[in-house]
């Protein structure tokens, strides 16, 4: 990609690489509990957090370093259309005020750790379970495999990803260095790493905002001569498709498309299993409630962030892959030592995530695979090992996929991952509502709901690619193209609903529920919420 | 999408579900849908502020809208869950099984 190595930017980078990997050492003395060794301690952080960890805490874990690289790589690319992010992370917050604090509770009340477990308590259901833990896990991982292809964009416009020719190992020496550290501590000190490094992260990342969103457009003449030179851009015609390459408004065929891409990732969000640990993490009820409130700042970020995309098409920067405009508009503009802290916010910004997913993938695979079909009398050190162990292996597994397998795998099976995801919905947010579904027919349901997004996603053709070429297709009945999560997930409500009548008429036996309905709005204090939080770390303020 | 109510469902001598603050919270917590799935009345260049088209400030406004909107919708709920709790506080809930 470059030249040569960007000496001052690199030092930049390795020196706060440096600091936060001490931090994540150290991080497990961090309002240490007595009882370290339960799957609470090591997985949720004691379920301690107040306010403000909870906030960069999420924050830091839902915006990733892949949203920082694609969300402006897909506004380059195409314009309007890669901006679906700001309405999607709109639209989450008013979502999760509604359900999110009544998983909290009746988590707390029961000892749930996983979403998986909830369904489980609620409908009696194992095999419901298992398909909710194996669709969390199966969407996860892919996600992890992006956070590196995160890392990799920035390693290589610093010149240090190797050229073309380079021995592999040398080429991916930095990346299995940067892992192998994201590893140990995070075997070492669990949820609490991924907190404390949160701080670092978010700070980074607001002052690379700040400083890019007044810097570049003073260098570049102002919006004005931006949106006119990234205008002029969308309006060439693609060689490959005969098409404009995009648009700066989304023209009447495109904004079906727009809305449900929104709508679809904004319902999608919170299924994802290291969105709940982090949630779930917090110390009441309120704290989320209040979180609902000033997670948006993110989201105000985030818009700014993607007019990033206009900056670099107006800077002239020209890449082949998308991933590497914002990199290298950051090389190209900033003085090379702040190149370096930009570098050093997006590659910081993949290791929370990275960390969180996969300690939510090793929680869901201990509680709700081994615990309820390989070991059930597993002892609380045992789980907490077991996830530990998980832990491990589901980053190892996100490396070999990201070394061995080319980037746009790792894409597709995050687009994937995001339709999948997205069909847990009925089981997670019905059952915290209702208890009218029934168990067979949510599995059903989403059964439907995981082939037709798999078929239909297979049949996306692009350009490059002749399948699982894009997230969207025809909406059947209705003639606009769609989000393929979106569709599917409607399929998967009305096959649920048709499927309750049917099972409730026939008398199928439904299940025990083991929850009642006061627990879904017990805060912490109430009778029985206390119990789960371990001593030492319930009463500690910051 | 206005599954808003996080009220217990189903005892005997509760308030009603439905109430007017009830009604303010959800359309609080449903307008951003509205806003932002009508991408119609938002598709377009001009008026541009500060040389951003429409479609970007737009939205961007909205963020800070719907956080105002959550904002009071949480002040209600607050409100609300405290006085019912004083309502409660004599007549004792919570009977049910828990683990």
């Amino acid at each position: 990609m470059n030249d040569g190595v960007n000496g001052v930017a690199l030092a930049v980078f390795i020196f706060f690489f440096l600091a936060v990997t001490v931090m994540g050492f150290l991080a497990s003395r961090w309002r240490r509990a007595e009882n370290e060794h339960s799957l609470d301690e090591w997985g949720l952080g004691g379920r301690s957090f107040g306010t403000w960890v909870t906030w960069f805490l999420l924050g830091g874990d839902l915006y990733t370093a892949y949203t920082f690289v694609a969300v402006p790589a897909a506004i380059y690319a195409a314009g309007a259309a890669g901006f679906f992010a700001v309405p999607y992370t709109i639209l989450i917050y008013p979502l999760i005020f509604t359900f999110l604090p009544r998983l909290w509770s009746v988590s707390h009340k029961h000892g749930y750790v996983t979403t998986s477990d909830f369904v489980r308590g609620r409908f009696g259901s194992k095999s419901l379970s298992l398909a909710v833990a194996v669709t969390g896990i199966l969407a996860t991982m892919p996600y992890i495999a992006l956070q590196l292809v995160g890392i990799q964009a920035v390693l290589d416009v610093m010149g240090v990803g190797g050229g073309e020719n380079t021995n592999w190992f040398i080429k991916d020496l930095p990346l299995l260095i940067a892992f192998g550290v994201l590893a140990a501590y995070t075997y070492s000190s669990g949820l609490r790493a991924p907190a404390l490094i949160a701080f670092v992260k978010d700070t980074l990342i607001y002052i690379v905002i700040a400083v890019a969103i007044i810097y570049i457009p003073i260098k570049l003449g102002g919006f004005d001569d931006i949106f006119a030179a990234a205008g002029d851009a969308y309006s060439q015609t693609n060689e490959a498709t005969g098409a404009p390459r995009g648009a700066l408004v989304p023209a009447e065929a495109g904004q079906w498309t727009y809305a449900t891409l929104a709508l679809g990732s904004a319902l999608a969000l919170f299924m994802y299993p290291h969105s709940i640990t982090a949630t779930l993490s917090s110390r009441s009820r309120e704290v989320i409630r209040r979180n609902t409130t000033i997670l948006p700042l993110y989201s105000l970020m985030l818009g700014l962030l993607a007019l990033l995309g206009f900056m670099a098409i107006a800077a002239g920067i020209k890449v082949e892959n998308g991933q590497l405009a914002i990199p290298q508009l950051f090389e190209n503009m900033f003085p090379a030592w702040f190149a370096g802290v930009a570098f050093a916010a997006i590659g910081i910004g993949a290791l929370v995530p990275a960390a969180i997913m996969s300690i939510a993938a090793a929680n869901l695979f201990t509680r709700n695979i081994y615990k309820d079909f390989i070991k059930p009398d597993a002892t609380p050190a045992q789980e907490t090992k077991v996830s530990k162990l998980v832990s491990l292996l589901v980053k190892v597994g996100a490396l070999a996929f990201v070394l061995t397998m080319d980037k746009t795998v790792a894409i597709n099976f995050q687009l994937l991952g995001g339709i999948w995801i997205l069909q847990t919905f009925p089981a997670l947010v019905g059952g915290l509502f209702t208890r009218w579904f029934h168990r067979w027919a949510l599995l059903a349901g989403w059964a439907v709901g995981m082939v037709y997004g798999t078929v239909a996603a297979y049949g996306v053709a692009s350009p490059t690619q002749k399948h699982f070429g894009g997230s969207n297709a025809e909406i059947p009945g209705l003639g606009e193209m769609g989000y393929i999560g979106l569709t599917a997930f409607v399929l998967n409500v009305v096959v649920t609903v048709v499927l309750t009548f049917v099972l409730k008429a026939a008398k199928a036996p439904d299940g025990i529920d083991e929850t009642s309905p006061g627990d879904y709005t017990a805060d912490a204090g109430d009778e029985g919420v206390q119990v789960e939080l371990p001593p030492a770390t319930a009463g500690a303020g910051h | 999408m206005s599954e808003t109510s996080d009220a217990p469902r189903a005892s005997e001598v509760k308030p009603p579900v439905v109430t007017p603050v009830r009604v303010v919270i959800a359309l609080c917590l449903f307008a951003p849908f509205v806003a932002m799935l009508w991408v119609d009345s938002y598709a377009k260049v001009d008026p541009a502020f500060i040389g951003i088209p429409f479609f970007y400030w737009y939205q961007m406004l909205w963020v800070l809208i719907s956080t105002a909107l959550t904002m009071i919708a949480y002040q209600l709920w607050q409100r609300d869950q405290r006085a019912r709790k004083a309502d409660r506080s004599e007549a004792s809930q919570n009977g049910g099984a828990s683990a």
